[in-house]
């Protein structure tokens, strides 16, 4: 029993532990000396890694997206006899959920993931420790760039999402079911309202960057140098920032519903 | 070297397509070419009730879309709604005794205000009032009255039985 108890406030402990620890790691990426000459090629080559190549998953899923959400609506609208606000539905729906959350999970998996990994696994072959013995802080070298890269990433990636799930959405109602052309676009462009739904979307995408490019950072640099510990840290991330960005999203709605 | 290049021209393609697409949602997918206080006025009406009325919501004449709703206050002396309305520029010849009223577009859409020209010569400018309005009909009141006036006429009915019958 006083074991148990124990083992709780061992847990609690370890909890506080490594948030002060990824707290303290998140200022560390932040706040170094700037050189910005130097650092610009490689937020370039990571921007090349993390945000170019996740784009493929990125473009095949919104198209998708797109696709069932109008064919869904397509059939919810049809028993209303109103499916002239498809465009409506289909714009709604992806620029302030589906766009930034679908695209934050798979960038999470595609991404994260991987950065994670690469972390992880330099941390075990004593990469980051050489670099540290040569006087290359690895915060700057390659915890910086990564995190900056995701954080810059992923908003560009959501609005690209949003834009193709529509272009989806389009295809699927007004090509394939045959909504009325212009009654699909005057319906979206009366009910979207650019500075609310659009920059909201936007402002939940650069919170879900910041957050899953932490966690997945965090979780490399902070990963037991084993193949082991890769793999759970790896996992960590995914299983993290899915969570986060959920969580989030409903708090972030939450707060832009509000009126704040 | 050649690696490098192609790294930046595709992480610039990138950036371009992103801004291709934010332009996209802002020119095709929604109306930026929203109404500010450069080209639009702003006038009031009071209403003792406005439904579901609710900012952004249209303002028309004759169904035409003139403007939309800017705000909506209480006010504390009347306890009368008042209802800010803005409209754009291109259509300041409303006269000043137009009558506005709130109507519903279809049978469960959302609430809008249509606004009756008048026959005044003078024409309502920025911070003008229209004194004459119309509020909002609300469904659970008319059916109220409905189902009081249904118990009225039996009432009645049976008043009048009961007289023939005595």
């Amino acid at each position: 029993m006083i074991s148990q108890i124990r083992k709780l406030g061992d847990q609690g402990l370890n909890v506080c532990n490594e948030l002060g620890y990824s707290g303290i790691f998140l200022f560390r990426t932040l706040f170094h000396k700037p050189r910005l000459t130097k650092s610009f090629p490689l937020l370039i080559r990571q921007m090349y890694a993390i945000g170019v190549l996740s784009l493929p998953i990125i473009l095949v899923s919104a198209v998708f997206i797109g696709m069932v959400v109008a064919l869904q609506g397509f059939n919810i609208l049809n028993k209303f006899s109103a499916t002239e606000e498809l465009g409506q539905m289909v714009a709604l729906s992806v620029v302030r959920e589906l766009g930034p959350v679908v695209s934050a999970l798979l960038f999470a998996g595609r991404a994260g993931s991987a950065l994670t990994a690469e972390i992880g696994l330099m941390k075990a072959t004593e990469q980051l420790a050489s670099m540290e013995m040569m006087g290359v802080d690895p915060m700057w070298r390659v915890i910086s760039p990564r995190f900056w890269a995701g954080f810059y990433s992923l908003p560009l990636l959501v609005i690209i999402f949003c834009a193709i799930a529509i272009i989806g959405g389009y295809l699927v109602g007004v090509v394939w079911l045959g909504v009325d052309n212009g009654a699909f676009w005057n319906n979206m462009q009366a009910s979207v309202d650019f500075r609310i739904d659009a920059i909201n979307g936007v402002i939940k995408s650069i919170v879900f960057g910041f957050v899953v490019t932490w966690i997945a950072v965090f979780q490399g640099y902070a990963c037991i140098p084993t193949a082991e510990g890769i793999s759970r840290a790896t996992t960590r991330t995914v299983v993290y920032s899915s969570l986060a960005v959920l969580g989030l999203d409903f708090v972030l709605t939450a707060l832009m519903m509000g009126g704040w | 070297m050649n690696n490098s290049k192609w790294m930046e021209t595709t992480v610039g393609v990138f950036i371009l397509l992103a801004i291709a697409s934010l332009l996209f949602l802002a020119f095709k997918a929604s109306d930026f070419s929203r109404l500010d206080n450069k080209n639009s006025y702003v006038v009031s009406a009071e209403f003792d009730n406005i439904g579901a009325l609710k900012p952004r919501a249209a303002v028309a004449v004759a169904g035409v879309k003139i403007g939309q709703v800017e705000a909506i206050k209480l006010d504390p002396q009347t306890y009368r709604a008042i209802v800010y309305l803005r409209i754009s520029d291109r259509h300041e010849n409303i006269p000043m005794d137009s009558s506005a009223s709130i109507l519903t577009a279809g049978l469960l859409g959302a609430n809008y205000i249509s606004i009756s020209p008048g026959f005044e010569n003078q024409y309502l400018g920025n911070g003008g009032q229209i004194s004459d309005t119309h509020p909002a009909l609300i469904l659970e009141d008319m059916i109220g009255q409905l189902l009081f006036s249904m118990k009225n006429d039996k009432a009645a009915e049976a008043d009048k039985d009961k007289g023939e019958n005595t």
